[in-house]
């Protein structure tokens, strides 16, 4: 293994970090939207939401990229590996995401709502005001772990022919007849990108227990 | 569209033993995850520093590697140390392996909130400690344990797709020969995804039942 290699390993973690990070940043907004979608309960768009949540937490990552890039040129849509890529992380994170946010949407306390109400807020501000601020600090743990959880499944990016770090390892051990050595230096990189998520996720734990406690 | 889904109904019989494999991959997986995750477990809250140490060790490690990776390692990996496993052997050792880390910090989780006094109870009644952990720990730790340990299942499912890419004969991989035969994508893979829905729905409702029998025992 030459130092080329190595370069072309740490160049699969920019991809591997990137794409994961398009994929939330994409993805956990629409999450919120589907989790929003459930909780004013809108006529069918409602169960829209549960069917779509439902299936795709059932699906996994490789499954639904394979549909994505193979299907869409089908009916007419050209899609590159990166987009399908993002597209597919997209789909998955939204689908989490939203069972994430929703949980702490059922858990928000009645009162403040109402006391919004009394003020006459009407229900764009009341959601802006005084729900959204609370909902991100309570689902933000949750988002994280998420995260984490994306990143392991980023490896499934390689049948669509991204490159992450687990698909530059493959390569590199298919050429040098030495799988061993690029697989541990790829699980020297996954190790310490999960772990600092993990980290961040109980620190902002703690400070919350902490802030609580405070208070 | 509808020609494309009788192409993959004719295909049916390599679909469902793609399902099949998926199934028995899953639940033979699942199985041995938990035994190995019992086991695991008491090592996890040994008062042996150097055992706690190890098994943290492996469990955080595996909890940090994705699980494709791993099999990677497992089936191209090994045999450069002079252990070469078949695909079906080093998939399913893969499979049984991460997973046995993830089952054994939910069964720890859910053992440290159990109830202290019934188990005192037990030892004070004479129960051996075989017995106690069978009559007295094991059944409200399961119960407890149900619903995490179904979510686990699913996972198991899920990453179970990923060994498609080791040439293992399951959904997925079913799906993508008879997509490459008779070039019907979206009908081939909606069919997967489909019945990896109804897979998962069948765990669900497994874990719901389990949460009945665990309402009725409280």
């Amino acid at each position: 293994m030459s130092w080329g290699d190595l370069l072309a390993i740490l160049g699969g973690a920019v991809v591997t970090v990137l794409l994961s990070l398009a994929g939330i940043l994409i993805g956990s907004p629409i999450g919120l939207a589907l989790a929003v979608v459930r909780w004013v309960d809108v006529p069918i768009a409602a169960r829209a939401v549960t069917v779509y949540v439902s299936i795709l937490r059932a699906t996994p990552l490789v499954t639904l990229l394979l549909l994505l890039f193979f299907a869409l040129p089908n009916i007419g849509i050209a899609i590159d590996p990166i987009s399908a890529a993002i597209l597919g992380l997209v789909m998955n994170t939204a689908a989490f995401n939203c069972e994430v946010w929703r949980a702490s949407l059922m858990n928000f306390p009645k009162d403040q709502y109402e006391a919004a109400q009394s003020v006459g807020m009407n229900a764009t501000l009341r959601f802006r005001r005084i729900v959204l601020p609370q909902i991100v600090r309570v689902s933000l743990p949750g988002l994280v772990n998420e995260m984490s959880l994306l990143i392991k499944v980023t490896p499934a990016l390689a049948v669509v022919g991204v490159v992450d770090i687990t698909r530059a390892a493959v390569r590199i051990g298919a050429q040098t007849y030495e799988p061993l050595p690029p697989f541990l230096v790829a699980l020297a990189l996954y190790v310490p990108i999960v772990f600092v998520l993990v980290s961040l996720q109980r620190w902002i734990e703690r400070r919350q227990i902490r802030a609580e406690a405070a208070a | 569209m509808i020609h494309d889904f009788g192409i993959v109904w004719s295909e049916r019989s390599l679909l469902l033993s793609g399902l099949g494999n998926t199934t028995i991959l899953s639940v033979l997986s699942a199985v041995a995850a938990l035994l190995i995750g019992f086991i695991l477990t008491p090592a996890l809250m040994s008062k042996k520093p150097w055992l706690a140490t190890a098994v943290r060790g492996f469990v955080d490690g595996m909890r940090c590697v994705p699980f494709l990776l791993f099999a990677y390692i497992v089936y191209y990996g090994l045999p450069s140390l002079g252990l070469r496993l078949d695909n079906w052997t080093s998939g399913l050792a893969a499979l049984t392996i991460y997973n046995a880390a993830y089952m054994a910090e939910i069964l720890r989780g859910a053992w440290a909130a159990q109830p202290r006094e019934p188990i005192e109870a037990g030892v004070a009644f004479g129960f051996s400690s075989l017995s106690l952990f069978r009559r007295i720990v094991l059944p409200p730790l399961l119960l407890a344990a149900g619903p995490v340990i179904g979510n686990q299942m699913i996972q198991i499912v899920k990453d179970s797709a990923f060994l498609t890419i080791i040439a293992l004969p399951e959904l997925t991989h079913a799906a993508a020969s008879i997509q490459s035969r008779h070039y019907v994508p979206f009908a081939a893979f909606i069919s997967a995804v489909f019945l990896y829905w109804g897979l998962c729905l069948v765990i669900e409702a497994g874990v719901s039942t389990v949460d009945r029998m665990a309402a009725a025992r409280r």
